[in-house]
């Protein structure tokens, strides 16, 4: 391995905690998802996907800038993952996990090759002037984007946190992840909380998306790279912890970047799966239930 | 039993009513998935482990088969041999770490796919696997080089995989560790105060699958004879190995190949209707996978 | 005896569920295991079945030392259980159920399923035999249990409340069956609250409340004694039930 000056590694760190703000941004829906439906959903890399060919048609089609995007595609993507949990995932699962597990794979099967169907499998980018921008701190020089992208990323998940904690809905969420059959009995609709909560893992995603296609690209496999991130995140930070998802995509954005200096840019992919496998095996009480 | 011979003496009568040679492809193909299907089968149908990342033993069957020829010179009969034997070792491996630590359902299926993933990136990385570019066996058609001039050859070499299969499905639906292996995917805890090692259960489960799928792999590489990362560790076969029998009855003796021929005739019969569109033929498959799970068929085979 | 429990104990973190319980059950006899809800039997019959590994204390099955010895092993050494809430293999025939079972002592598939059949017959299970599990009744479900275990041919069964959620003529079919099994050379050792089976069936009764056992002897001591009268109805029952009968007593005498 190669040693490399501190001025590297300290801008390959920063690089990473920026990335991994918005790795965090991806892992909160899935743990959202996992912490109150109790379902693993294999569907989120081609949400993810899907979010980002919309940004990415916005752009090209109407040429709205991906930062302007943002607050159309939010809104369209909870309506989508909601309307997903409701007609779709919600009546196929009927609580069996086999069933949930087929069904989002199912899922992520159909909008994969759907994209790929209409989108063929050329990697597509985005330009915009602000992609090249670099803002200057101290000695290091950031990309304008991956700051924006940190900024909005530590926002939406604060007022997530602040929604689950204070707001009606967001208490009512967290009374079905706890104690369904007591939030049935309370009079809470849990199908349409399963929707909302499920709506709002993609209302992330499409935050994420437009936060990434500046600095990123997208083609129809892009998904699958960020689900195992994602899943990494979400077992090392825990279920349904809005800030564990956040610290965990930090964590896991500064791992990787530091596993590509050294060891490359194709093995240091390595290095998160191999934390992922790691910790599923080991899984510390802290972490996951014992409940698998 | 019959049901098999009948099947397999139909089966192999295929070639010599048929010699065109894009029918004789669809059936290899076919065959192939099928056999990596019954593998899956094994731990996800009758053990109800279901793995999520079966390209992970699909691809070690290919790898094996190509480097051991190509680096070291071994004949391709005995280097699928070791392929098979390679992915019976990576399985139990696997199931070791995996059945130690407990994980099942939804965990299960997560670390099977890392550990695909991860052998995906590895092989795409090393140049000992040909990086990128991926692997070309050099064309020898020779019968003693496992290569054939007919495709005939090949389709009457991959049947008796799959009928070889066939049987030890029958057998292991008739035998104690198929009971057992029924009884862990029923209920764990009923199983162990019957007196079943659940560990020791599936570990064999995982075994005698990874080496059916490494099998199907190792043909692979055989008759196509170029493969890369994302041809053996892909996703696609991961998804192929699940839906067949998931869609043609999980657990039992036939599903996996109906399943595998219902599958490639559905991805045939798109391919025809929309032309060479990409993705058309998995898009309807993810969407069979959908119905099938929201409105289950009743099993047309007898459940093991 | 059969059983030898010494000073069983689990603690659950801060919990703890059974403290120091010691009892013996004499072989080929049916022995009960009462006590109030929360009281710790379930927990008692997974240490000893080893679902659980006891936090201290040591049991002995049949002279041997099988601490912490985990469940399947125990099952192979003679020792079955039933669950509490019922557990078929909800996928399969009532055959296929109790033949699992079976296939612990008779590796042959013709051999596991005739002995499959012979104990469904001794259970009344005979006309059910094809059925699926999953469409048996509460009572139907009991006895597939109960065949399931005992076609592992055990010395000891161990009964979890077998007979909650039966009505009072399906408990009366049951009683002698469970009396068949003991007389069939099967040590029983139950759990239950239905207090008629327990008169009925048991000879000797140990008592738990609160994790500690409080009483043992055979079922007409054991319900007299004041203690397990407190540990079901409260502190001072004894006594009040005791003041009643007496008042009763004198009324009688004088009127």
């Amino acid at each position: 391995m190669r040693s490399y000056p501190p001025e590297i590694v300290a801008e390959v760190v920063l690089n990473g905690l920026l990335t991994g703000s918005v790795y965090g941004l991806v892992a909160l829906g899935l743990t959202l998802v996992y912490g109150v439906l109790h379902i693993i959903n294999f569907a989120h890399g081609a949400l993810l996907t899907a979010a980002m060919f919309g940004v990415f048609v916005l752009h090209e089609g109407l040429g709205i800038d991906p930062y302007w995007a943002l607050p159309v595609l939010a809104p369209v993507f909870f309506g989508f993952g909601y309307l997903l949990q409701r007609l779709v995932i919600g009546p196929a699962a009927r609580g069996d996990d086999s069933n949930i597990l087929l069904v989002t794979l199912g899922l992520s099967i159909v909008l994969e090759n759907l994209l790929l169907a209409v989108f063929r499998s050329d990697t597509r980018t985005v330009r915009i002037p602000l992609a090249n921008e670099m803002l200057e701190w101290g000695p290091m020089l950031i990309p304008a984007p991956r700051a924006i992208g940190f900024v909005v990323a530590c926002i939406v998940a604060l007022v997530l946190f602040l929604f689950l904690a204070r707001s009606t809905t967001g208490q009512a969420i967290r009374a079905v992840a706890k104690e369904r059959t007591g939030a049935t009995l309370v009079g809470i609709d849990v199908a349409h909380i399963y929707a909302i909560t499920f709506g709002i893992g993609t209302a992330c995603l499409a935050v994420a998306a437009c936060l990434l296609l500046p600095s990123f690209y997208v083609n129809p496999r892009v998904g699958n790279a960020f689900v195992l991130v994602a899943f990494t995140i979400v077992v090392l930070g825990g279920m349904g912890s809005v800030p564990g998802a956040l610290l965990g995509g930090l964590f896991i954005g500064v791992v990787e970047s530091l596993s590509g200096l050294y060891l490359g840019e194709s093995l240091g992919q390595i290095g998160i799966f191999a934390i992922f496998i790691l910790v599923l095996l080991v899984r510390p009480t802290g972490l996951f239930g014992a409940k698998a | 039993m019959k049901a098999i011979l009948i099947f397999a003496a139909v089966a192999a009568l295929l070639p010599v009513f048929v010699t065109a040679n894009t029918v004789l492809n669809f059936a290899v193909f076919t065959l192939i998935v099928a056999l990596a299907a019954q593998g899956w089968n094994i731990l996800g149908g009758f053990g109800g482990q279901y793995s999520f990342g079966h390209a992970a033993f699909f691809g070690i069957g290919a790898y094996a088969v190509a480097i051991l020829q190509m680096r070291y010179g071994v004949n391709p009969y005995a280097a699928f041999a070791a392929g098979i034997a390679l992915g019976g070792i990576v399985g139990a491996a696997i199931g070791a770490m995996t059945f130690r630590a407990g994980l099942r359902g939804s965990y299960f299926a997560l670390v099977t796919l890392a550990f695909a993933e991860v052998f995906r990136v590895l092989a795409n990385s090393l140049a000992f696997t040909g990086g990128a570019a991926g692997l070309l066996i050099p064309l020898d058609v020779r019968p003693e080089n496992f290569q054939f001039a007919s495709r005939a050859g090949f389709y009457w070499i991959g049947l008796g995989l799959v009928v070889l299969v066939l049987l030890l499905s029958l057998w292991l639906s008739r035998s104690r560790l198929g009971a057992h292996l029924v009884a862990v995917r029923e209920n764990e805890a009923a199983a162990r105060a019957l007196g079943v090692d659940i560990f020791a259960v599936k570990l064999q489960a995982i075994a005698l699958s990874g080496a059916i799928t490494a099998a199907a792999g190792g043909f692979y590489a055989q008759y196509f004879l170029y493969i890369d990362s994302s041809i053996a560790y892909g996703t696609w076969i991961s998804v192929e190995a699940l839906l067949a029998p998931i869609i043609g009855g999980a657990g039992t003796v036939f599903g996996p190949v109906m399943g595998a021929i219902l599958l490639h005739a559905l991805g045939e019969a798109t391919r025809h209707l929309f032309g060479r569109i990409p993705g058309v033929d998995l898009m309807l498959f993810g969407a069979v996978l959908i119905l099938v799970v929201r409105y289950p068929p009743r099993n047309l085979w007898r459940r093991a | 005896m059969i059983l030898d429990v010494q000073g069983a104990t689990k603690r659950f973190g801060g919990l703890l569920a059974v403290d120091s319980a010691s009892f013996t059950v004499a072989e080929a006899s049916i022995t009960g295991l009462i006590g109030p809800n929360g009281a710790g039997k379930t927990t008692l019959f997974a240490m000893i079945a080893g679902f659980e590994t006891p936090s201290a204390g040591r049991v002995f099955f049949a002279g041997r030392d099988v601490t912490g010895r985990t469940a399947h092993l125990l099952a192979r050494d003679g020792l079955a259980r039933t669950f509490q809430i019922v557990q078929p293999f909800a996928g399969l025939s009532v055959r296929e159920n109790i033949a699992v079972g079976a296939f612990l002592r008779h590796p042959r598939r013709a051999d596991a399923l005739a002995a499959a059949d012979a104990v469904a017959l001794r259970l009344g299970l005979g006309p059910m035999l094809d059925s699926q599990a999953s469409s048996l009744t509460v009572a139907g479900r009991k006895r597939l249990e109960l065949a399931r275990a005992l076609a592992t041919e055990p010395r000891l069964i161990l009964l979890d409340e077998v007979l909650a959620g039966l009505n009072p003529s399906e408990i009366r079919d049951i009683i002698p069956v469970i009396r068949g099994i003991r007389d069939g050379g099967v040590t029983v050792l139950m759990i239950e609250h239905v207090m008629q089976a327990v008169m009925n069936l048991c000879e000797t009764v140990h008592v738990l409340a609160q994790g500690r056992i409080i009483a043992a002897g055979t079922p007409a001591e054991v319900v007299r004694d004041p203690a397990v009268i407190e540990a079901y109805l409260g502190p001072g029952a004894a006594q009040k039930l005791a003041a009643q009968k007496l008042a009763a007593q004198k009324l009688a005498a004088h009127g």
